[in-house]
């Protein structure tokens, strides 16, 4: 499973973070930050922060 | 009898509703109807990006889960009467459809002022053809606008005219300060001052009686009999539920359908709703049922009510709490956004600024009994960041009993 973040749509709601912590989080400037091939297992995690995102920035290819 | 899952309302819940259906199990077949020619899109930006030409459609489209890949869809057709005893919808060509389990997302239309004037030059939005419509008259060059409430859709158009450079932009409320509705009046205070500073203009504590002008509006009659000049009226006065379609069937729609705690609709446990048109009790407060027309509740609801409804279509047991979720919203308007979580309309009572100041950047705690039940966030991001590290602590808070 590949995570792309289109970071020109990303307005830093950080939904995904709350969603998907283990795949989004804030780095220390603020800015978000993403694993890009996070692991199977973390499917259901990553579609709901997809779900979640109001800017709709996050696209998940397999 | 029919295994058919028919969602009604392609919009947003509809959507989540479907592929919250798949991610629960059911495999059976689904059909989803939708009123609009659009495949389901993210409204929002409607407010905002699209009234100011910077987002095209293919960019607000939802990108539909995988799973849905199969679903049959409906649209620009609508459901014009269902009877949930036949377990029956029935579309406006005529088509009947048995369903199996049905899923009411039907959503909210504009309300419109029933005062006398001209049509003309009047609008409201909730559509991807509302936005286009008023972006073409926004952009006039000279136009005067005059938006009527100012809740979250008002003040956002009203930041957005102004950004396209409309010659005044007047924002008409009854109320005596904007979105004192959601926010109280400690941060109702503070959103007026930004607007003002930027160039909004605000006639407030007055209702609207009448529109001037012979076939055009011109002009916006207030309550003492002064005219607000207008070339655009933008009419934001709040919504009501899309609900006659299911006259008929002894359920309460007083406003939007009354659901349990697990969003199941006239004690059956074929119908759910989801979305804003339910009026859902949130376990997370209190008994009360209530709509929200939060962005988060499509979702939210979608993914309870769906499993709801997989159980039962596939015998099996859910094994669900009752329905308790954190609501969340936000709002840009000019160059500042406003942050929710948990629901601060039940603490305006109480509101306690928890970090920065009303000015500037600003983090209020909304309190009922003394708890904290909400936080909002005014500013810019140091504020969001701040709502976000409450958010948690909104969470771990056992339910509230009324």
């Amino acid at each position: 499973m590949k995570v792309v973040v289109d970071m020109n749509k990303c307005q830093d709601h950080g939904q995904c973070v709350f969603a998907a912590p283990d795949v989004f989080r804030f780095d220390d400037a603020g800015h978000l930050a993403h694993v890009p091939d996070p692991d199977d297992a973390l499917r259901d995690e990553v579609e709901e922060a997809a779900d979640v995102c109001p800017l709709q920035a996050i696209r998940i290819e397999d | 009898m029919s295994t058919n899952v028919v969602v009604v309302g392609a919009s947003m819940a509809g959507l989540r509703a479907a592929e919250q259906l798949r991610a629960a199990g059911w495999a059976g077949p689904i059909t989803l109807v939708g009123e609009e020619p659009h495949m389901p899109y993210n409204r929002p930006p409607l407010s905002k990006e699209v009234l100011a030409g910077k987002a095209p459609f293919a960019s607000l489209a939802f990108r539909p889960r995988a799973g849905v890949a199969d679903v049959e869809w409906r649209l620009g057709t609508r459901a014009v009467r269902a009877d949930l005893d036949r377990r029956v919808v029935e579309l406006d060509d005529g088509t009947v459809l048995p369903y199996g389990g049905l899923v009411v997302a039907t959503g909210m239309r504009p309300r419109r002022l029933r005062c006398p004037g001209p049509l003309t030059g009047r609008h409201t939005l909730r559509t991807l053809a509302d936005a286009q419509g008023l972006r073409e008259s926004l952009t006039r060059p000279g136009a005067r606008v005059v938006v009527v409430g100012a809740g979250f859709i008002g003040c956002e158009v009203a930041a957005t005219a102004v950004a396209l450079g409309a010659a005044e932009v007047t924002v008409v409320d009854p109320l005596p300060l904007p979105m004192v509705g959601p926010l109280g009046e400690l941060l109702a205070r503070a959103l007026l001052r930004r607007h003002e500073q930027r160039g909004v203009r605000f006639a407030l504590g007055t209702g609207v009686t009448g529109f001037e002008g012979a076939e055009h509006v011109t002009g916006v009659r207030l309550d003492d009999g002064t005219v607000a000049a207008a070339d655009v009226v933008v009419e934001a006065v709040g919504s009501v539920a899309n609900t006659e379609w299911l006259d008929g069937n002894g359920l309460d729609l007083t406003d939007g359908v009354l659901t349990d705690g697990q969003l199941r609709v006239g004690g059956r446990h074929d119908v759910i709703a989801v979305g804003d048109v339910a009026r859902f009790p949130n376990a997370r407060y209190d008994g009360v049922p209530r709509r929200v027309e939060h962005w988060s509740i499509p979702t939210d609801t979608a993914k309870h009510a769906a499993r709801v409804l997989a159980a039962h279509l596939t015998g099996t047991d859910a094994g669900l709490a009752p329905f308790a979720p954190l609501p969340t919203f936000w709002s840009d308007q000019h160059d500042f956004r406003l942050q929710s979580f948990g629901a601060p309309v039940l603490g305006k009572e109480d509101v306690r600024v928890l970090e920065g100041d009303p000015d500037g950047d600003v983090l209020a705690g909304y309190h009922r009994g003394g708890r904290l039940v909400g936080v909002v966030a005014l500013g810019g991001r140091a504020a969001a960041a701040a709502a976000a590290r409450h958010r948690a602590e909104l969470l771990k808070q056992p339910a509230l009993t009324a």
